[in-house]
C-alpha cells in the first residue's frame, strides 16, 4: 500500500473524517473554482452523459444541493492506470476536484493515513454510511486458491471486496481490470482473476471499462447519480449507455476513410501520414463500444486512433484474449502457427477438396460402372 | 412396361429451385463481397465509395439468402417428399442407412452398381442438413455483426444472446471460416452433381432447372 501524499488536497482528507454539512458548490467556492468554471463543468458534463443541453441548469442546481455521499476507493489487482488517468492531468480540473470531494475517504494509493489508521478510516466509513456510501474499485480480483494471491492488511481482496460492496449504495468498477479482470484474467490467468460483478454477484455494479478509463466518463457517471439519485442505464456488459452506448468505428474520425476505401498498409506509409483508415492494420473499433472518438482522453487532447493506433479494443470484456493480435484483423487460429491467418487455412481446405474432387473424378472417369445401357428407352 | 424403361418424374417444385438458385448467386456475392470487407484492396481516390458500396451489396445479399434459407424451411413442410424435412434425415431409418452405405460404397470405388436415387440422395441431405447448419451460424454471426451499428434496435435486440454467448472478434473469424467450408461444400456439390449426372443418366444436372428428372424405378 502506497502513501503518497502529493496529490492529496487539504483539507478533505484526514483520517476519513470530512466537514460533512459543505455542498459541492461551497467547497469549490473554497477551493477557488469560480461559478464561471462550475457551469462550464456542468454544461460538459450534461454533454458527456449524452442529456441535452436544456439540463445543464440541472446538473448545477443538484451539485449545488446534494451533500458529499463518501466514497471509498479500493486498489486491487491493478496498475493504478485509472488512479492516474485521473490524477495527471496537468491541471487540476473542477471535475477531479468534485472526485476529489466526494471520493477520499479511502484511496489506498493516495491518503495520507496508512496501517491501522487507514484500516480504521475505511471501517468507520462503511460501517458508519452502511449502504449509502460509494465504492470505486480499481484491479481485479484474484479468486483462486481462496484469493490468496492479494492482500491488503491481512485481508483478501475478495473478502475486503465482499465486505465493502456489500454495503456500498453501489459501485463503480473502474477500468477493465475491475469490470472485467482485464490483463490479470487473461489467458492462462494465473490467479484466477475476475471482476467485481463475478466476484460479488448480486452488487449494484457500474462498469466503466477502459486501459485507462476515461476519467470524464467517470465523472460525468458519478454526477449522474448525484442529480438522479440513481445509477444511469446500463448495457448488458454493465457500461452506462450514456459512455459505452455506441460502436468506435461508427463515430471514428477515420470512418469516411474506411467507406471510401482509403486504408493504411504499412505503418509510416502514405496513407498513414495521410491519416486513413486504421481497418488493415488491426483496428478494433469495429468490435469496441466506446465514447473515446467524442469525449477523447486528457481533457479532451487526443485518443489512439487520432494518433495513429488503431483501436486495441479495451472497453471490452476479455480483450486481450479476443482482441488479439493487436495489429491483425482477425484472431489467431489455435493450433497453427501465427502466420496462419484463417483464410490461409480456408483456402487451403477449399484447396484440398478441390484436389480430392479431382482425383476422384479422374478415377470415376476411367471406371466402368454399370450404368444404364443402349437398350434403356428413355422418356 | 419393361425394366428398363424411364419414366419422367416431376421432383424439384419451383419453389425449391428458386431457393436453390437465388442461394447461388447470393453466396457468390456475398463470397466476393465479403472477401472483399475482409481483406479490402481497392485504389485510393476520394471521390469513391468503394467500402460503403461493397458493404451495402453484401448486406443486401444477407437478406436475399436469409430470405431464401426461411422460404425453403418453410417449403420443406409444405413440399413434396422430395423437399420435405424427413428427407434431410436419411439416417433415422433402417431403410435410409442401408440407402446410404450403397451410395457410399460407390463414391468408394467398392461398388459398380450406380445406385439410383429420385429425389435427393442420403448422403447428399445428411451433408445438407450440415450445410443448413452453417448457414444458420453465418446468418446470426453476420447479422448480429451487422446490428452493432444501431445498439439496443430491434435487430440487435433479437440477436442479443450471440453476443453473451461470443466474442464479436469470434463471430469475425467463424464468419470467414464458414465462408471456406460453404466453397469446399459447392466444390463437392458442383462435382458429385457432374458425376451422378454422366453416370446416371437421369438429368441430374438439367433437373435443377426443369424440376424433372428420368428414373428407372417409379419412385423411391
Amino acid at each position: 500500500m502506497s502513501k503518497s501524499k502529493t496529490e492529496e488536497p487539504e483539507g478533505t482528507v484526514s483520517g476519513g473524517c470530512k466537514k460533512e454539512d459543505y455542498s459541492i458548490s461551497e467547497l469549490l467556492k473554497e477551493r477557488g473554482v469560480s461559478r464561471r468554471d462550475f457551469l462550464k463543468f456542468c454544461s460538459t458534463v450534461t454533454a458527456a452523459m449524452a442529456l441535452p443541453a436544456t439540463f445543464a441548469p440541472k446538473v448545477a442546481q443538484a451539485l449545488d444541493e446534494v451533500k458529499r455521499p463518501p466514497l471509498v476507493w479500493l486498489e486491487f489487482q491493478g496498475c493504478t492506470g485509472d488512479s492516474e488517468a485521473l490524477l495527471r492531468s496537468a491541471n487540476p480540473t473542477v471535475g477531479e476536484i468534485v472526485l476529489d470531494i466526494l471520493s477520499v475517504d479511502y484511496h489506498e494509493t493516495i491518503m495520507a493515513a496508512a496501517g491501522h489508521q487507514a484500516e480504521a478510516a475505511l471501517d468507520k466509513t462503511i460501517t458508519d454510511y452502511k449502504g449509502k456510501y460509494f465504492c470505486v474499485i480499481e484491479g481485479s480480483i484474484p479468486m483462486k486458491d481462496g484469493g490468496i494471491y492479494g492482500c491488503v492488511g491481512g485481508k483478501s481482496h475478495l473478502e475486503r471486496a465482499r465486505q465493502v460492496v456489500g454495503g456500498a449504495a453501489a459501485t463503480i468498477a473502474i477500468g477493465n481490470c475491475a469490470a472485467y479482470g482485464g490483463i490479470a484474467a487473461a489467458a492462462p490467468n494465473p490467479t484466477g482473476a475476475v471482476g467485481v460483478m463475478e466476484a460479488v454477484p448480486g452488487a449494484t455494479v457500474i462498469n466503466l471499462p477502459g486501459c485507462p478509463c476515461n476519467a470524464d466518463n467517470l465523472t460525468a457517471t458519478v454526477v449522474h447519480y448525484l442529480v438522479f439519485g440513481k445509477i444511469p442505464a446500463l448495457d448488458s456488459h454493465g457500461r452506462p449507455l450514456f459512455a459505452y452506448g455506441k460502436r468506435i468505428h461508427d463515430n471514428c474520425e477515420r470512418r469516411p476513410h474506411f467507406d471510401a476505401g482509403q486504408y493504411v498498409e504499412q505503418w509510416g506509409d502514405d496513407g498513414h501520414r495521410k491519416g486513413f483508415c486504421l481497418y488493415k492494420m488491426g483496428c478494433k473499433g469495429p468490435a469496441t463500444f466506446h465514447n473515446c472518438p467524442s469525449q477523447r482522453y486528457n481533457e479532451k487532447t487526443s485518443w489512439p486512433v487520432a494518433a495513429g493506433h488503431p483501436c486495441a479494443g479495451c472497453a471490452e470484456p476479455a480483450f486481450w484474449d479476443t482482441m488479439s493480435p493487436m495489429y491483425r484483423r482477425l484472431p489467431n487460429v489455435p493450433g497453427f502457427g501465427i502466420e496462419h491467418t484463417a483464410d490461409v487455412i480456408g483456402l487451403g481446405l477449399a484447396a484440398g477438396v478441390a484436389g480430392g474432387f479431382a482425383v476422384h473424378g479422374a478415377l470415376a472417369a476411367m471406371r466402368k460402372d454399370k450404368e444404364p445401357g443402349d437398350d434403356t428407352k428413355e422418356g | 412396361m419393361s425394366e428398363h424403361c424411364k419414366f419422367k418424374r416431376y421432383v424439384w417444385e419451383l419453389p425449391v429451385r428458386c431457393c436453390h438458385w437465388v442461394n447461388v448467386f447470393a453466396i457468390a456475392i456475398l463470397a466476393v463481397t465479403g472477401f472483399l470487407i475482409g481483406t479490402p484492396h481497392f485504389g485510393s481516390s476520394t471521390s469513391r465509395y468503394a467500402m460503403g458500396w461493397i458493404r451495402f451489396v453484401h448486406f443486401v445479399a444477407a437478406y436475399a439468402f436469409t430470405i431464401s434459407l426461411l422460404s425453403r424451411l418453410l417449403w420443406s413442410v409444405i413440399g413434396n417428399e422430395y423437399s420435405g424435412w424427413k428427407a434431410f434425415f436419411p439416417m433415422l431409418t433402417a431403410e435410409g442407412r442401408q440407402k446410404s452405405v450403397r451410395m457410399l460404397r460407390y463414391y468408394l470405388f467398392l461398388d459398380h452398381e450406380v445406385p439410383e436415387t429420385v429425389g435427393h440422395n442420403p448422403l447428399a441431405t445428411t451433408a445438407y442438413f450440415a450445410l443448413f447448419l452453417v448457414y444458420v451460424m453465418m446468418v446470426l454471426t453476420g447479422f448480429a455483426m451487422y446490428a452493432t451499428h444501431a445498439p439496443g434496435g430491434i435487430m440487435f435486440k433479437s440477436v442479443g444472446f450471440m453476443y453473451s454467448a461470443f466474442s464479436l472478434q469470434g463471430m469475425r473469424l467463424a464468419h470467414h471460416f464458414g465462408m471456406w467450408l460453404i466453397l469446399g461444400f459447392i466444390i463437392n456439390h458442383i462435382y458429385s452433381a457432374w458425376l451422378m449426372d454422366i453416370k446416371e443418366h437421369g438429368g441430374e444436372i438439367s433437373s435443377m432447372f426443369s424440376g424433372y428428372k428420368f428414373t428407372i424405378k417409379k419412385g423411391d
